[in-house]
């Protein structure tokens, strides 16, 4: 049943409600009002004249071979991510769903990482991957590898990919686990006495009936991995070397902030825009069709 | 096809003793019917067998083969499960198959067993739908559907009719029973209700506590059960226990003082416990004198709840529409009476 609360006025209901719509006129409407706006600007370089342009920045932007080099990054990026920290969580959570000494340990310690900012771990990770201060770069380049992420494109997009996809495992972690003890034990058990072990009762019984979850967790690893992980990728590479690890959100930091071209940098913006809103869609397409199972 | 031995076998989950030695020999085709209260366990034993449960001790023999520790999927033994277990991403074709297929098969072959055995369970119609798209009784033959097509060597129901209808259930069983008898595969049968362990096992288990109380036909447990766990589990309504004191010269005297003949004059003098069941105590003009608690008409019987002077309470069952009024005195047909050790509760 719906529940209802009647108030006498108007004038305690709108209070109540203000914050909120305050918080986010100021920090969401505002600004997102603001890059719609300079989308389609364009300013001189001391910022003195303000033009309207119309679409010519987006038109540019397709144009423009670096901003679809970037596009294709960020999608090798995002399936990287996914990929991994998805194998990674579901791995340990088939081995977190079997009677094991110390469970419950086990689960709170895997559930640490996403209590971390992603700065924080962009830090740890140095400290592990740095070629002359990090315990792994050191080890690395003292037996003869070459290692410098800060040099070598494909090493730093292994390390931002790593870092990424470490502080996601926990949350894929938790829904897996979840999913994993949803499933009946008798269906397991009679699949055991229909003869089947290991590997292949785990991908004809376990991940079919697990897909509700992997569909679930493939949209949110994918935002994840597009919009949220600015900061690792910054604070690891700061997008580079070179190009490297720029990914479309750290473009839009370097065009916008470091090199001052509001309007494509705002261009950009509104294009992310429509994707968050484009895949939340389909996430709450997802959700609805596994509530409505 | 084969036989079942099981050897001393027990079960201990940390200190609490589930199972306490059991000893068990099944033939070859046989139904036995393993009874017992909640926890009793009857569960525990099945998923025992069915390798599901790690023994603590003692030897499970199929076929003159110890499978005590082999891995399930080796032991070539099918289960029935109580809420069926059917896996519910796959049509029922793919239910049925998937043993088949693992075991690698032709896909002829496997499409030809599943659809005999689906002939033979009336569930041939069915077979493209998914699980969630059957009925409890439809679920309920694919579940013994996937059992039979495998032909394994024994087959393990675990309470398979619980789940379903009353009307639905008498008629399972009935087709249970003669599946089992034309098929001839040997089973182990768990069930809490005690007219399935009278109508579908060539013998009955009956468990207390982790023990084996009585072991016997259905009709033997019935006649002559071993104690008065197994007599007050066995038969509905209920028997009735009466405390009374064994008199020298082949007589009972009741708790109320009133003494009844017994037909085989037993034992020594002592305190016994005896029991009757309700359709054995009738309406007599010179008897015990009964005060009418509550009175169930059945239609083709009724039950009489009553209170005999000392407080003791007896259930007779009588034939027709009996009138009854608030006070009535009854007889207890002497050769039905049983004889049980007051303390211990063993037959005499």
């Amino acid at each position: 049943m719906e529940r209802r609360t009647i108030f006498p006025g108007r004038l305690l209901p709108v209070l109540l409600a203000a914050p909120q719509i305050a918080l986010t006129a100021v920090f969401f409407l505002w600004p997102a009002g603001q890059a719609m706006w300079f989308s389609a600007a364009r300013q001189d370089a001391f910022g003195l004249r303000t033009e309207f342009v119309g679409f010519e920045n987006f038109s540019d932007l397709l144009a423009d071979p670096l901003y679809r080099d970037s596009a294709g990054r960020t999608a090798v990026f995002c399936v990287l991510v996914a990929a991994l920290s998805m194998g990674v969580a579901l791995l340990l959570a088939v081995f977190a769903d079997r009677e094991i000494r110390g469970r419950a340990a086990y689960r709170t310690l895997l559930i640490w990482p996403y209590a971390i900012a992603p700065a924080v771990a962009a830090v740890l990770w140095i400290l592990v991957l740095h070629p002359q201060v990090g315990l792994l770069g050191r080890w690395l380049n003292r037996h003869g590898i070459a290692w410098d992420y800060r040099l070598r494109d494909a090493q730093a997009m292994s390390v931002v990919v790593l870092a990424s996809a470490w502080k996601q495992v926990s949350y894929d972690f938790i829904f897996f686990l979840a999913g994993l003890q949803a499933i009946p034990r008798t269906v397991t058990e009679a699949a055991r006495m229909d003869g089947a072990r290991g590997w292949r009762r785990f991908r004809t019984i376990t991940l079919p009936l697990l897909a509700p979850t992997v569909l679930f967790l493939l949209v949110v690893n994918l935002v994840y991995a597009a919009f949220d992980t600015f900061g690792t990728v910054q604070a690891l590479t700061g997008g580079g070397p070179g190009k490297a690890t720029e990914t479309l959100v750290v473009k839009v930091y370097r065009d916008g902030v470091v090199n001052l071209d509001l309007g494509s940098s705002s261009a950009q913006s509104v294009l992310l825009m429509g994707a968050v809103i484009a895949l939340t869609a389909l996430q709450f397409r997802v959700l609805g069709r596994r509530s409505a199972d | 096809m084969a036989t079942l031995q099981l050897h001393g076998l027990e079960k201990r989950f940390g200190p609490a003793s589930v199972l306490a030695g059991i000893d068990l020999s099944l033939a070859d085709g046989e139904m036995l019917v393993i009874v017992g209260a909640s926890g009793c366990g009857k569960s525990t034993l099945l998923r025992l067998v069915a390798g599901l449960e790690v023994p603590s001790g003692g030897q499970i023999v199929l076929d003159g083969r110890d499978i005590t520790h082999l891995d399930p999927a080796a032991r070539d033994i099918a289960m029935v499960f109580q809420n069926y277990a059917l896996y519910p991403h796959m049509t029922v074709f793919d239910n049925m198959a998937y043993a088949l297929r693992i075991r690698g098969l032709k896909r002829a072959e496997i499409a030809t067993q599943v659809q005999a055995a689906a002939d033979l369970l009336g569930i041939g119609a069915l077979l493209a739908r998914k699980p969630r798209q059957l009925s409890g009784g439809q679920r309920q033959r694919v579940a013994m559907g996937r059992a039979i097509v495998r032909n394994p060597k024994l087959f393990l129901f675990d309470e398979p009719l619980s789940n379903l209808d009353a009307k639905l259930r008498v008629q399972m069983r009935a087709e249970i029973r003669r599946l089992q008898r034309r098929l001839g595969v040997t089973s182990l049968y768990v069930t809490h209700d005690q007219v399935e362990a009278m109508t579908l096992g060539d013998r009955l288990l009956v468990l207390e506590g982790g023990r084996t109380a009585q072991l016997a036909t259905p009709m033997d447990v019935f006649a002559r059960p071993a104690d008065t766990y197994v007599a007050g589990f066995i038969g509905a309504p209920a028997m009735n226990f009466l405390p009374a004191a064994l008199l020298p010269g082949g007589a009972a005297r009741l708790s109320g003082g009133q003494v009844i003949p017994l037909p085989c004059g037993a034992g020594p003098a002592g305190a016994v416990t005896l029991g009757v069941r309700p359709e054995h105590v009738s309406l007599a003009d010179n008897g015990i004198p009964l005060t009418v608690e509550l009175v169930e008409p059945l239609g083709s019987e009724t039950l009489v709840h009553g209170r005999m002077a000392d407080g003791t309470a007896l259930l007779a069952k009588l034939p027709g529409a009996a009138p009854v009024g608030e006070q009535v005195t009854v007889a207890l047909a002497p050769d039905a009476v049983h004889l049980f050790d007051a303390a211990s509760g063993k037959r005499i």
